[in-house]
C-alpha cells in the first residue's frame, strides 16, 4: 500500500452503459422490499397494533399486534435480507457483474 | 457440584478456548488486523457480527427490561433487529464494494476532505468509548456476582483477555474468538428458556410456548399475564404506556443507529466478495433472531413466574434465592404496611375501597436474566452457563469496539491524516500500540464508570443515526453529494441530537416528561429527528454549493456494481 488512492477507487471498471439499467432494477427491488420492512414493524408492530390487538393469531394465544412486535416483525427481517440476496445474485449474473465469472 | 465449581469450570474452559484461538490466529499484516485478511467465510462472519453486537445488554439486560415493560420493550426487538434490513441492503454490499478499512475511510475519500474524515473519526471513537465502558462493567459484575471476584479484578481479568487477543490477533484473532463466543453464548442462553418454557407450557421451543396455554391453570398465559397485570395496577402486558408517535421514533433511531454503528459496519469488510457481505448479513440476523425472539419468551415466563411467587406471598416464606439476591441488592423489601406480606402493584393499584396501595418490592431488571435459572430450580450447571455467556457476550462486543478505536488511531489518524509516510510495519505496531492503550482506558472506565455511561450507551445509536448513517447513503445513493453537503449535515445531525439529550438528560432532568418534548419525542428517540435534519441540511447545501469533482460520480458509478471487488484493497504482507 505506497498510494492511498490505490483502494480507495475499485478498479476493474464494468462496461459503462450497463450499470444504469442494473442499478435502476435494484432500486426498484429496494421499494419493494423496503416497503414491506416498513409494513411489518411500523405498520403492524406499531401504528395499528391496537386495532390487530384485537385479533389472535391464528391458532395461538398471541395478541396480533403484539405477535408483529415481538416475533413476526424479526421473521420478516430475516426473509428480507434472504429474498435480496437471491434477487441480486441473480442479478448480477444477468448483468454480468458475477463475481465468480472471471 | 456446587454453582460456584460449575461457574469457574465453565468461565475457565470458556477462557482457555478464547486464548487458543488468539494464538494460533495471530495477524501478521495491517490487512490481517484491520479486516482479517477478507478471507472470512460468510457464514463465520455472520457468528462474528451476532457475537460482535450482541452485547452485556443484550444478553444480561433486555429481556428484563422487556418482561417489566411489556409492549413497550418491543422497540428494542424490532429496532436492534430492523437496522440490519438497512445493513444488507443499503450498505454492507457497496462499503464492501468500495474496500476500504475503516468507516471514516469512506467519509474522507468519498467525500474528498480530511474535515470529514476527522469529524467521523471523532464519532466513531467517541460511540466506541461509551459503549465499551459500559461493556467492561458487565464483565466485573458478572465475576463479582457469580465467582465472589471483586469488580476491580474481575475487570482485570477481562482486560488480560482483550488484551491478549486483540492486540494479537487484531481483526483476524477477534474473529474467530467471536465465532466460538456466538456459540457459548446462544448455547447459555436457550438452554434456561427452553427448560422455562417446557416447565411452564410444555412446549419446547419458548418462540411458541409464551402465545401458548398455561399448563398449571390452563389458560392462555399471555391473557392471564395481562389480566394479573391489570389486578395489580400494571399497564397491560401486551400493550405498554408509551406514546405510539414515541414508540415509533426510538424504533428508528435504534434501527437507523444499528446500521450506523462503526463496530458493526466493519464486520463486512472482512468477507472476500460484495455478495459475501450481503448474504453473511443474512446470516448475522438469523443467528441474532435466535436470541431475539426467544428473549422476550424469557421476558414473560420470568413475569409470570415472579408475580406468582412474590404477589401477595408473606415474605418469611420467599424461597433461597430472593434472600441471596437480596443480599445483592437488586431486590429489596420494605414492608409500608407492616403486614409482613408482599405488596408488588404498579402505579394504579387500589383496594376494593379504591385507596390506592403501595408498592413494597423493588427489583432490579437485570436478575430476570441472571436469577432466572435460580427462580425456577434448574440445575446448578446451567447457572454457570449463564455465567460464561454473559461473559463471552461482554467480551465479544468489547473487543470488536477496541479494533474501531485502534484503526481510527492508527489508519485513519496516522496513516491516512498525519503520518501517510508510516511503513506497514510501523503502521502494525500503531495499531497494536493503540489497541493496548484502548484496553487500558477501557478497563479504566470499567472500573470508574462515570455516571452516565449507562444513559450514553443508549444514545450512542442515536447519535450514530443522525451522523454516520445519512452521510453513508447520501455517499452511495446521490452522485451529487458534495463535501460541504455532508460535512454541515453530519455537524447539525450530531449537534442537534446531542443537544437535545444534553438538556433534558444533565441540564434540565425534570423537564424530561412528554409534556416538554418536542412533538412527543423522546432522548431516545430524537435521533430520528436529527437524522432527518442532517438529510435536509446535506440537501440544501450541496444544492446551492459547488459540484463534487469529476472523480466522484465516477466512484459512485463503480461502488454500484460489485465486481472487482475483491481486489480493492488486497495488501501483500
Amino acid at each position: 500500500m505506497t498510494n492511498p488512492s490505490d483502494y480507495s477507487s475499485p478498479r476493474a471498471d464494468p462496461p459503462a452503459g450497463s450499470n444504469e439499467g442494473y442499478w435502476r432494477k435494484n432500486l426498484t427491488y429496494l421499494g419493494i422490499l423496503l416497503s414491506i420492512w416498513f409494513a411489518v414493524s411500523y405498520g403492524a408492530g406499531i401504528l395499528f397494533v391496537e386495532q390487530l390487538n384485537n385479533f389472535y393469531l391464528p391458532g395461538t394465544g398471541f395478541p396480533l399486534g403484539f405477535w408483529f412486535a415481538q416475533q413476526g416483525s424479526i421473521y420478516v427481517f430475516v426473509a428480507l435480507i434472504f429474498v435480496y440476496v437471491f434477487l441480486m445474485n441473480r442479478l448480477d449474473r444477468e448483468f454480468g457483474f458475477d463475481e465468480d465469472a472471471e | 457440584m456446587s454453582v460456584q465449581a460449575w461457574t469457574f469450570l465453565l468461565v475457565g474452559l470458556s477462557f482457555a478456548l478464547y486464548i487458543g484461538i488468539a494464538v494460533w490466529s495471530r495477524a501478521h499484516s495491517t490487512s490481517e488486523f484491520y479486516v482479517a485478511g477478507t478471507g472470512v467465510s460468510p457464514l463465520a462472519n455472520g457468528m462474528a457480527t451476532a457475537a460482535d453486537w450482541m452485547s452485556a445488554a443484550s444478553f444480561i439486560s433486555m429481556a428484563g427490561i422487556i418482561s417489566f415493560a411489556g409492549y413497550d420493550g418491543s422497540v428494542y426487538l424490532m429496532g436492534w433487529t430492523g437496522g440490519y434490513v438497512l445493513l444488507a441492503l443499503l450498505l454492507a454490499p457497496y462499503l464492501r464494494r468500495f474496500g476500504a478499512y475503516t468507516v471514516p475511510d469512506f467519509v474522507g475519500d468519498r467525500y474528498y476532505s480530511q474535515t470529514a474524515r476527522i469529524v467521523a473519526v471523532v464519532c466513531a471513537i467517541f460511540v466506541s468509548f461509551t459503549y465499551v465502558a459500559g461493556q467492561m462493567r458487565g464483565v466485573g459484575i458478572v465475576f463479582s456476582r457469580f465467582l465472589g471476584v471483586d469488580i476491580q479484578n474481575g475487570v482485570f481479568i477481562g482486560m488480560a483477555i482483550v488484551f491478549f487477543y486483540a492486540v494479537l490477533g487484531g481483526m483476524k484473532g477477534i474473529t474467530y474468538t467471536q465465532v466460538a463466543q456466538y456459540c457459548v453464548l446462544i448455547f447459555a442462553y436457550l438452554v434456561p428458556a427452553i427448560f422455562l418454557s417446557l416447565l411452564i407450557t410444555g412446549n419446547v421451543i419458548p418462540q411458541l410456548g409464551f402465545g401458548g396455554v398455561d399448563q398449571t391453570s390452563g389458560t392462555v398465559l399471555l391473557d392471564q399475564l395481562n389480566g394479573l397485570h391489570r389486578d395489580l395496577g400494571f399497564a397491560a402486558y401486551t400493550s405498554g404506556t408509551k406514546s405510539t408517535i414515541d414508540v415509533f421514533f426510538i424504533t428508528a433511531a435504534l434501527m437507523v443507529g444499528t446500521a450506523g454503528l462503526p463496530h458493526v459496519i466493519i464486520r463486512f469488510y472482512t468477507v472476500p466478495r460484495v455478495r459475501d457481505a450481503r448474504i453473511s448479513v443474512g446470516f448475522a440476523l438469523v443467528f441474532i433472531a435466535l436470541l431475539y425472539t426467544a428473549a422476550p419468551a424469557v421476558a414473560v415466563f420470568a413475569r409470570t413466574n415472579l408475580l406468582n411467587t412474590v404477589s401477595e406471598q408473606p415474605y418469611s416464606e420467599m424461597p433461597e434465592w430472593f434472600s441471596t439476591w437480596e443480599s445483592t441488592g437488586l431486590i429489596s423489601f420494605d414492608d409500608r404496611n407492616s403486614d409482613g406480606i408482599i405488596q408488588y402493584v404498579g402505579p394504579e393499584a387500589q383496594d376494593v375501597s379504591g385507596a390506592p396501595i403501595e408498592n413494597e418490592l423493588t427489583i432490579d431488571r437485570d436478575i430476570i436474566v441472571l436469577a432466572n435459572p435460580e427462580i425456577s430450580g434448574l440445575p446448578n450447571w446451567v447457572i454457570g452457563l449463564v455465567a460464561a455467556g454473559g461473559l463471552a457476550a461482554a467480551l465479544s462486543t468489547a473487543a470488536g469496539l477496541l479494533l474501531v478505536v485502534s484503526s481510527a488511531v492508527s489508519h485513519d489518524l496516522l496513516k491516512r491524516s498525519f503520518m501517510p509516510d508510516i511503513t506497514e510495519r510501523g503502521e502494525l505496531i500503531a495499531a497494536r500500540v493503540s489497541a493496548g492503550l484502548a484496553v487500558g482506558v477501557a478497563g479504566y472506565l470499567g472500573i470508574n464508570p462515570p455516571g452516565f455511561v449507562a444513559e450514553v450507551v443508549a444514545f450512542a445509536f442515536g447519535l450514530a443515526a443522525a451522523s454516520f448513517f445519512p452521510a453513508i447513503i447520501m455517499g452511495i445513493f446521490s452522485k451529487r453529494m458534495n463535501r460541504e453537503g455532508a460535512v454541515l449535515g453530519m455537524i447539525t445531525g450530531i449537534t442537534f441530537t446531542a443537544a437535545y439529550i444534553v438538556y433534558f438528560k444533565f441540564i434540565d432532568p425534570s423537564a424530561n416528561t412528554a409534556e416538554y418534548w418536542w412533538f412527543g419525542v423522546s432522548p431516545e428517540g430524537i435521533g430520528t429527528v436529527g437524522m432527518i435534519l442532517n438529510f435536509l441540511v446535506a440537501t440544501s447545501v450541496s444544492y446551492f454549493t459547488p459540484p463534487p469533482p469529476p472523480h466522484i460520480p465516477d466512484l459512485v458509478e463503480r461502488v454500484r456494481v460489485p465486481k472487482g471487488a475483491g481486489e480493492a484493497h488486497e495488501i501483500s504482507a
